[in-house]
């Protein structure tokens, strides 16, 4: 039933997209704000609380994005919320980039990092994925304290894991 | 006087007694036939019954003897059993002591061994048991050391992760990727 629901939004967030000519920023916005509602727990609680009323959720949506993304990105995000469905929005986010890039042919690479990398060290590394996987990527950086320091690049079902967590991780298992 | 003046005498006048203790002669004679006749009679006719009647005694005697004999007999034969059962019943009585006594001494056996065996278990249990404890609070004691080794090595990494560390590290990462193909 989910899967059902995250298709038709994807399909129909796709197309407003692609009328409005805005499909990259659109899926890339997206993509932020569902890892952004993922790791706060008041952005989580505040959009998903029912009892509050719909505009007043929305509002909240809207002055998130409002002025850093693209109407389109703040009037489908909305919907969400809108229609009760803003859980969905890390599933629907994730299927929206999946499509956008497989119209590009490109291959969605999920890299985690602990500090935000600059512009040029994300195009060095989406060249250096492509020339390790040889599949041109679409890169999606994710702040990520967690991995505490060193990068992990997600794509597909291949990792590629370098960080400070994974190296303790596997300290504290020798230990 | 003597007996041949008696009878000189008596052969002189039959009818006078020779003397005045012995009767007359023909009295004599007569008193003598009859008493032979009285006594033939009675052995004729008396003496069978009178032996009859002793013999009747006699076996009457003999048989209550006999009876006597028999039930001496069958009294001693009783007696002898009587004896006899006094002694299985002491025999008998030895033998269930015996095995009464066989039987307690296997069961005290039985029982020490049984009591042996328990008490090697519960031996063998504890040890296992300390032994177990040993190792558990052994890998325990690993384990929060371990944890502690962790969290101390993670607040000195974190440490050490300053801004130029954490670009370096990125940069790092996307040479090697770079280098990997």
């Amino acid at each position: 039933m989910s899967t059902a629901k995250v298709n038709a939004y994807v399909a129909a967030m796709y197309e407003v997209a692609v009328a409005n000519d805005a499909v990259s920023a659109v899926e890339d916005e997206m993509y932020r704000l569902a890892r952004a509602f993922e790791s706060n727990d008041q952005l989580r609680t505040a959009l998903g609380d029912s009892s509050l009323p719909t505009d007043r959720r929305q509002r909240i949506v809207e002055q998130l994005l409002g002025g850093k993304a693209h109407n389109v990105t703040v009037q489908l995000a909305s919907m969400l919320v809108g229609t009760g469905h803003v859980a969905l929005l890390p599933k629907v986010a994730d299927a929206l980039v999946k499509r956008a890039s497989s119209e590009k042919q490109l291959e969605v690479a999920e890299v985690r990092s602990a500090v935000a990398l600059s512009d040029a060290q994300q195009s060095r590394l989406a060249e250096a994925l492509a020339k390790a996987t040889g599949k041109k990527v679409n890169l999606k950086v994710v702040v990520d304290p967690s991995v505490i320091g060193g990068v992990v690049a997600t794509i597909g079902n291949d990792v590629i894991d370098d960080t400070v967590r994974t190296r303790l991780e596997q300290v504290k298992s020798r230990l | 006087m003597n007996l041949s003046i008696i009878l000189a005498k008596e052969y002189d006048d039959p009818t006078q007694s020779i003397s005045w203790l012995l009767p007359k002669i023909g009295e004599l004679i007569y008193g003598g036939l009859a008493s032979l006749i009285i006594f033939a009679v009675l052995f004729k006719f008396g003496w069978p019954a009178a032996k009859k009647a002793l013999e009747a005694r006699t076996e009457k005697i003999q048989k209550e003897l006999d009876d006597s004999a028999s039930a001496q007999r069958g009294a001693e034969t009783e007696a002898e059993g009587v004896r006899r059962a006094l002694s299985d019943v002491a025999s008998e009585r030895a033998k269930l002591l015996a095995e009464a006594d066989a039987q307690a001494a296997a069961l005290i056996a039985e029982g020490r061994a049984r009591i042996a065996a328990d008490v090697a278990d519960m031996e063998s249990r504890a040890v296992a048991e300390i032994e177990a404890s040993r190792a558990r609070v052994g890998d325990e004691l690993r384990a929060e050391i371990t944890r502690y080794a962790a969290m101390a090595t993670q607040d000195a990494v974190r440490a050490s992760l300053d801004d130029r560390t954490q670009q370096d590290l990125v940069d790092g990462f996307i040479a090697k990727v770079g280098a990997s193909r």
